[in-house]
């Protein structure tokens, strides 16, 4: 461990964050002064901050234990940061077209997500669970103030106090957790708490720690029961807004999870394994069966988010490097699969605006083919239909768990995605079978870009990124054991 | 890259390269459309004869083999082909030309609608070529994607029921398959089709993994009682959709009991045979006589497929080499003969746009030549000796007589029955007198609907008198399965293939042509 940290060139695992965080500063200062009409220029500036900070994470691998062991950089934080990163500037660029009708046209709105993604990028390297708290609060108060900053919109407001009052709560229990911990142990410091949790044992009031913490956690994730809100900050939150949401912050809250189950509660994997079992299994089905009823596109994605959590969180209830190594997967393809799914929902604006519900979308195969093909696409993926990506995501990580002898759990797994393809069929029968009686707008060019290629990856997984992905990710689960 | 290790992935993604290049076609250029999916799907087909041609029938093993590693520990690019996968390869590529040209007249959509059937093509040809356990799945799989579509955008009124009924019967027993294989490659270490049959699953698993797969293959079979999404499917679909359901689709069942179940699971196979055979009698049995009260025409000929798939399940349950030679015999001639009366179902609802039995009669007046080539898929679906449809239930029918003659005895009044009910329609569809105005203008074949039924009359009645090309080539495979099921349930291999060579001399003076069966039943000696 180095304490000297007046050395620079020590800090040299931190460069990416230094990086976000000097260049946020800057990017602050560049907004206050240019007019406010020019702030496609800061969304842009911002994109090539992540841009150039997720080459730095990719070309300057750096390994390890800074800060007097609050802050670790290893391959499987890599692996996790390229997706924060990649998903956070995915979105901003979702956010340019049409940003003043969303209003997030203002440049704050890009300096707030820089800040959340810094934020994300700290809890993906948190080694401590003072360093933890740190990220996961810079993101989440960053969160709150983007899902209301169309202040004018009630939906908007509501969306944002109902973040914030509940994600207060969350913290709340998350910290309650975080004392139980330390108070058991003696420790923050993830490294010392699983020795001392090898050395002592579990007892009651660690056990009592670790549910407060992974219900903290799990909130953060949405999986039920801690999702309640999610339906309703995606729904109310302007679309780009929802966008953000779905993707950089759920990558992050997960490596937290598996960091602190798999490094740090590792002595005592079957009291949390029941834990994640539980949720992951509640999470699939309360999303299977309550996204049906839904008539609203961004509620049917917030439900579609929960249940993939919980595929997710079959891969980690394994409790093994498979697991690790297919939630790793899962997410890289998750966050694939969101992306054109928003462009997708972007693209579809009518003169009076966005389309909100299912049936609006009625005909959209014969009047924007390639934006409908696009999604039917990336519906059949999220349903875990070969040949698609979704597919090869549910495969690793059902493995791990059959691996892991978790039979009833997988069996619930499938029968569940079996059920959530309802709704996702749903969508493309309203799309390709249903007669049109929209007009739609034209579609900017960089949303058929991005449609573009996650459609490309979906389809040509199996050819494309597959192999790359899995090796990486195996790379990456491994730095864990 | 030589024929030897390209032949397969050629042919598995060529449909798929020309899906790409109809993607990059203008839509209004319908014909351009047309003929660009035409060629694609006939040189499929000369390159499937040319992978037949070069294929030693000789030999028990996968042949044309490519085998690598390619995703993570788990999943592999792996093709190959034996006797039992060889043939459907062909059954596909032969049938879908004929699907494009059904489709002629399709003008809704015609872009993707050709686009879809040629990524369906290669999803078809993926399963019977991948010898990768995971791949299989996502090919099996994969033709859910486009069947949904195809009944969904192009399908009759009641599509979108149908559609979703098609998906999710197929999607609910396919997953828990899915988990199965994932129990296999654990116990195995390895998702490759070729270590896998040579490898022991406990018994105990057996049983399970057996469930399992026979969750999703019977579903897909389809066999009785899970075959109610097929009738409806059936009926809402186009054409060529019905064509390549019936033909190709249904067979993914029986392929993968020939390829998984019985051998991967011998003791689990020999367990649950005489479930199998329960069920497969009733299928036999229920859906003839379900048949007989159809009022629409393709309603009647799917309730006939699932009757006819009774026979394959059986067959291949039999366990020994007439029952699973019969069982692969039944489904390529089924495959023909179902193919061939939903074409000629479409012949008729592209001119009536009806499908009820009702509408017809005494077409025979103005269609003479429609007349003929109905008259002999008809006799094919019967089972008259003479054409393809009674080898494979003659010798499926003997295969079970050895194991239990009870089965035999049932499944004989399928025959009955599905004379019933194939000539009765017969009768009132193209016998009597035309007294309907509305028919007094139809017209005969026309030259396109002729150039895709009378190859099919020629395979239908040739393999009928000499069946010896289907079976001589997967009769190294088949005879290798039942030595190796035999072995694994402590049969004497020897007495099971003595059984199924003397037979088979015996079945050749019936069907009229005993040099073939000669051929057949001397070279397995000489292994």
């Amino acid at each position: 461990m180095n304490s000297d940290v007046t050395d620079f060139a020590s800090l040299a695992p931190a460069y990416p964050e230094v990086l976000m965080a000097l260049g946020i500063l800057v990017l602050l200062l560049v907004g206050v002064v240019i007019n406010k009409e020019r702030s496609a220029l800061v969304s842009w500036l911002a994109v090539g901050l992540l841009a150039a900070t997720g080459l730095l994470v990719m070309l300057q691998p750096t390994d390890g234990v800074i800060f007097n062991g609050l802050f670790i950089a290893d391959s499987f934080g890599r692996f996790m940061k390229v997706l924060v990163i990649g998903g956070a500037g995915l979105a901003l660029i979702l956010a340019m077209s049409n940003a003043e009708e969303n209003g997030v046209h203002k440049y704050e709105y890009s300096v707030l997500a820089l800040l959340a993604t810094l934020g994300m990028m700290v809890m993906v390297s948190a080694n401590d669970l003072m360093s933890l708290y740190v990220g996961l609060e810079l993101q989440s108060l960053s969160l709150y103030v983007m899902a209301a900053i169309k202040r004018d919109d009630p939906r908007a407001s509501e969306a944002g106090l109902k973040y914030f009052v509940l994600g207060a709560l969350s913290s709340g229990l998350l910290l309650y957790g975080a004392s139980l911990i330390y108070g058991f142990t003696g420790h923050t410091n993830l490294g010392e708490i699983v020795i001392a949790i090898a050395n002592e044992g579990r007892s009651v009031g660690l056990i009592f720690g670790v549910v407060f913490l992974l219900a903290g956690v799990a909130f953060k994730i949405s999986a039920v029961p801690f999702h309640m809100w999610t339906p309703d900050v995606y729904e109310g939150a302007p679309t780009p807004v929802t966008a953000f949401f779905a993707m950089a912050p759920k990558v992050a809250a997960m490596t937290l999870m598996i960091r602190l189950v798999m490094d740090t509660f590792a002595p005592i994997t079957s009291d949390w394994q029941q834990i994640v079992i539980f949720l992951s299994i509640a999470s699939m089905v309360l999303a299977a069966f309550a996204a049906i009823g839904q008539q609203s596109l961004k509620r049917l994605i917030a439900y579609s988010s929960i249940g993939h959590v919980g595929f997710a969180l079959v891969g980690l209830s394994s409790g093994t490097q498979v697991g690790v190594e297919g939630v790793a997967i899962y997410m890289a393809i998750y966050v694939a699969m969101t992306v054109g799914l928003f462009a997708c929902l972007l693209s579809f604006r009518t003169d009076t605006g966005y389309v909100e519900t299912i049936d609006d979308l009625a005909g959209a195969a014969q009047t924007r083919p390639f934006v409908a093909a696009i999604m039917a696409i990336l519906m059949f993926s999220l349903i875990g239909l070969p040949p698609l990506a979704g597919f090869f995501a549910k495969w690793h990580v059902f493995l791990a768990a059959i691996e892991a002898n978790l039979y009833v759990l997988s069996v619930i797994g499938v029968l569940a995605s079996a059920v959530s393809a309802f709704y996702y069929l749903r969508v493309v029968k309203v799309m390709f079978f249903d007669a049109p009686i929209k007009q739609f707008a034209a579609v900017p060019g960089e949303l058929n870009i991005i449609m573009a290629a996650s459609g490309f990856l979906v389809v040509t997984y199996y050819f494309t990124v597959g192999n790359p992905l899995a090796s990486w990710a195996q790379t990456a689960a491994g730095s864990l054991f | 890259m030589t024929f030897e290790n390209s032949i397969l992935t050629l042919l598995t993604w060529l449909p798929v390269f020309g899906a790409a290049i109809l993607l990059f076609t203008p839509k209004t250029a319908l014909n351009a459309i047309r003929w660009i999916a035409l060629a694609t799907t006939l040189v499929v087909f000369v390159l499937s004869l040319a992978l037949w041609q070069a294929f030693d029938a000789s030999s028990a093993g996968f042949q044309f083999v490519v085998n690598m590693p390619w995703i993570g520990d788990s999943i592999g690019y792996r093709v190959g082909v034996d006797g039992i996968s060889v043939l459907f390869v062909v059954l596909t590529a032969l049938l879908m030309p004929a699907a494009v040209l059904a489709s002629w007249d399709v003008e809704t959509r015609v872009k993707e609608y050709m686009i879809v059937f040629l990524v369906l093509e290669t999803l078809m040809i993926g399963v019977f070529t991948t010898l990768d356990l995971a791949m299989f799945y996502v090919f099996f799989e994969g033709t859910l994607l486009p069947m949904f579509l195809i009944i969904g955008i192009w399908g009759g009124a009641a599509r979108i029921q149908a559609a979703y009924k098609f998906f999710f019967y197929t999607f609910i027993g396919s997953v828990l398959m899915l988990l199965a294989m994932m129990g296999m490659y654990w116990d195995a270490g390895t998702t490759d089709i070729v270590r896998l049959l040579g490898h022991d699953f406990p018994v105990g698993m057996q049983t399970w993994l057996w469930l399992a797969f026979f969750a999703s293959l019977a579903v897909k079979m389809p066999m009785w009682p899970f075959h109610r999404w097929l009738p409806e499917a059936h009926v809402q679909a186009p054409t060529a959709g019905s064509v390549i359901l019936a033909a190709i689709l249904l067979k993914l069942g029986g392929y993968g009991f020939l390829r998984f179940s019985l051998p991967m699971f011998p003791d689990a196979s020999a367990q649950f045979a005489n479930f199998v055979f329960l069920l497969s009698v009733a299928a036999i049995i229920l859906t003839s006589l379900v048949a007989l009260v159809q009022t629409d025409i393709k309603k009647l000929i799917a309730y006939s497929s699932v009757a006819h798939m009774g026979f394959v399940t059986m067959g291949i349950f039999a366990g020994n080499a007439l029952g699973i030679q019969g069982a692969m015999f039944q489904m390529i001639s089924h495959g023909i003969v179902s193919g061939a009366l939903f074409l000629c179902v479409g012949v008729i609802y592209d001119r009536m746009h009806t499908r009820e039995i009702s509408a017809y009669g005494g077409l025979v007046e103005r269609m003479p030549q429609y007349a003929f080539a109905f008259m002999v898929f008809t006799m094919a679906n019967v089972g008259l000796p003479g054409t393809s449809g009674f080898v494979g239930e003659f010798l499926t029918m003997i295969g079970v007589f050895q194991v239990n003659t009870w089965v035999a005895f049932g499944a004989a009044f399928g025959v009955i029955f599905s004379a019933g009910y194939a000539l009765w329609l017969y009768r009132r569809v193209v016998f009597g007198a035309l007294t309907k105005d509305s028919l007094k203008g139809i017209l005969d074949l026309n030259l396109r609907e002729k150039v895709v039924l009378y190859p099919l009359i020629v395979l239908t009645v040739v393999f009928g008198f000499y069946p010896a090309p289907i079976l001589d080539t997967t009769a190294a495979a088949v005879d290798n399965l039942v030595a190796q099921y035999s072995a694994a349930n402590g049969l004497d291999p020897a007495v099971a293939q003595a059984d199924a060579r003397a037979p088979l001399e015996y079945v050749a003076p019936a069907e009229g042509a005993a040099q073939p069966a000669d051929d057949h039943a001397a070279e397995p000696a000489a292994h």
